[in-house]
């Protein structure tokens, strides 16, 4: 029990630590402003931004704006996981289907997707539906070449010790091959969930439709920089709960 | 004593006459094609391994042991000969043997338990049935207070025998053992030995364990099958007729010292061939392992 409250006590520093850093980082960067040494017309002061908060949840509001963000980019991130565990496995599947577009796969992930904004406008509207998909195919990536790693990397060993069971086909892939892949997936998922979560938030902005982006883009546009910045804590908030979210599923999935 | 008492009214309980084989190994051959060019690993080997005895097969690494293991496991296929279980050929994975794998093949995702239980959830028993069943097997390797573990939480040995558990679970009626001790301690694999010799006197379970410790072979068999080093034949075949049930304090007798001894001989010759083999190989080509 020792070990188990040694663990709890560096995870408290570790946060702690962590919590620390910020606020530190946050009172260096306020003194270089006020002393002059950074412009204030460049960088907001720390303090006025954590003073327009009260602003934006009044008259911006930012509580439903941050939910349809994060909405939006829960849609794109699940349609991600699934479709693309689906097709990972199917790759792994079919050799021949893996040999024809692997590197197509691969080379789609370096894409700058979000500039063919327009054309998903024209099929699904300016909607949020246009930013889900683009946050979905920008995402998917990952979570494909990944899936076909994970898979084609169980060691043989243990799929033998199913075989030796007489497990079939079906089981074999279920009860073994498949949570022996899920670390690697979850790699997979989470490096997807990045993509996806900046493509939403870069849509809303770049279509002015949606949630924290477009917010962003209409405080920038008024010369708001206390505002603009108080924005952007919300998407990285966005993020950090999506990747706790992540983190707890996989620990459901597979405890160590 | 009460596990020897139990193994004895088994053993009476069998129908006498000529031991029955449980697995019949008939001018088994294998052959790989490797980018060297083809390698006979196995070379028309044949014993047989009666009803509830233990045998072990012997051999210094590389000699084709696990070759053997695995085609008699029906994983691998494209040899030449036959291996019997009972009246059937094996040609894939057969019901009546139970694997455990020279590798480590515990399942790091699962808790000891449900390691264990796997081959009952396979074949659709209840969870709080295979539980309790799986406990029975957990206990059986010592591993009790152990079941809400993972894998990653023991040491090699412990997971070792969660493996041993798990495919005693399956409850075969042949089980087969490719060097499960291979990565432990002295001490440790003497011990094991011992749970391995009282859990196959109880079970009456047919063995067959692959192995290149001779103390071990001698400890636990009834005859040994020394093999040849590459490629891969049976050298001689030695019963074993040591006292049962045995303990792991027969290695200090002198008869155990004399089968060893004996075992040492077949082997020492076929030991130095292959050290021999993998120094020449070594300088030939300095910068690749083979
Ligand atoms: N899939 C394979 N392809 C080519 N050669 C193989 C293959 N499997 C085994 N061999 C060769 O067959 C021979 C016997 O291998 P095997 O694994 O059966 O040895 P072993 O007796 O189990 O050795 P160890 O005690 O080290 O486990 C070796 O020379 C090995 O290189
Ligand atoms: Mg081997």
């Amino acid at each position: 029990m020792t070990r188990s409250r040694f663990r709890l006590d560096t995870d408290v520093l570790a946060r702690v630590a962590g919590a620390a850093s910020i606020v530190i980082l946050l009172a260096v960067v306020e003194i270089l402003l006020r002393t002059g040494m950074l412009n204030v017309y460049v960088m907001p002061l720390p303090s006025a931004v954590l003073g327009s908060f009260g602003r934006l949840f009044m008259e911006e509001h930012l509580l439903r704006r941050f939910l349809l963000t994060f909405a939006e980019a829960l849609a794109a991130g699940l349609l991600v996981a699934v479709v693309g565990v689906a097709v990972g496995a199917a790759l792994y599947r079919w050799k021949l289907l893996r040999a024809a577009i692997e590197t197509w796969v691969a080379a789609f992930a370096a894409a700058p997707l979000v500039l063919a904004y327009p054309l998903f406008m024209v099929i699904f509207g300016r909607s949020a539906l246009t930013i889900i998909m683009l946050g979905f195919l920008a995402g998917i990536a990952p979570v494909i070449l990944k899936t076909v790693e994970g898979l084609a990397g169980v060691r043989p060993t243990l799929l033998n010790v199913g075989r030796a069971f007489k497990l079939n086909g079906r089981a074999l892939f279920w009860k073994v091959q498949f949570p022996a892949a899920v670390p690697t997936i979850f790699v997979g998922i989470r490096l997807s969930l990045i993509f996806s979560l900046i493509n939403v938030v870069g849509l809303e902005f770049l279509i002015n439709f949606g949630g924290l982006g477009q917010l962003i883009n209409e405080l920038a546009e008024q010369y708001d920089l206390p505002g603009t910045f108080a924005a952007i804590c919300f998407v990285v908030i966005v993020s950090v709960v999506f990747f706790v979210a992540v983190e707890r599923l996989e620990r459901w999935l597979r405890p160590t | 004593m009460k596990s020897g008492a139990v193994a004895k009214a088994a053993l009476a309980a069998e129908p006498s006459g000529s031991p029955t084989s449980a697995l019949a190994i008939q001018n088994l051959s294998m052959r790989f094609e490797t980018s060297e060019g083809p390698v006979t690993a196995v070379d028309d080997m044949s014993f047989d391994v009666p009803v509830g005895s233990f045998v072990s097969l012997i051999g210094p690494s590389g000699c084709g042991k696990s070759t053997v293991f695995n085609i008699v496991g029906g994983l691998l296929t494209g040899h030449a000969g036959s291996v019997r279980v009972g009246a059937e050929t094996v040609a894939g994975p057969h019901r009546a043997i139970g694997m455990v794998f020279q590798e480590e093949s515990t399942f790091p995702w699962r808790t000891v338990i449900d390691n264990v239980a796997f081959p009952l959830e396979i074949s659709g028993i209840g969870r709080d049935e295979r539980h309790e069943q799986a406990r029975h097997f957990i206990n059986m390797v010592g591993l009790h207070g152990f079941e809400r573990r993972y894998p990653s939480e023991l040491s090699g040995g412990m997971r070792q025998r969660v493996a041993i558990a798990r495919t005693l679970a399956f409850q075969p009626s042949i089980l087969l053992m490719d060097e499960p001790f291979a990565a432990l301690d002295e001490q440790t694999r003497l011990l094991l030995g011992d749970k391995i010799l009282q859990i196959q006197q109880d079970l009456k379970q047919t063995t067959m364990l692959i192995t290149h410790n001779i103390t071990e072979a001698v400890q636990l068999s009834d005859r040994i099958v020394v093999m040849t080093y590459r490629p891969g034949k049976v050298k001689r075949i030695i019963d074993v007729d040591l006292p049962r049930p045995r303990t792991s304090e027969v290695i200090t007798s002198t008869a155990f010292g004399a089968y060893v001894a004996e075992v040492w001989n077949d082997l020492r010759e076929e030991a130095s061939r292959g050290m021999a083999d993998a120094e020449s190989a070594s300088q030939m080509r300095p910068s690749r392992r083979s």
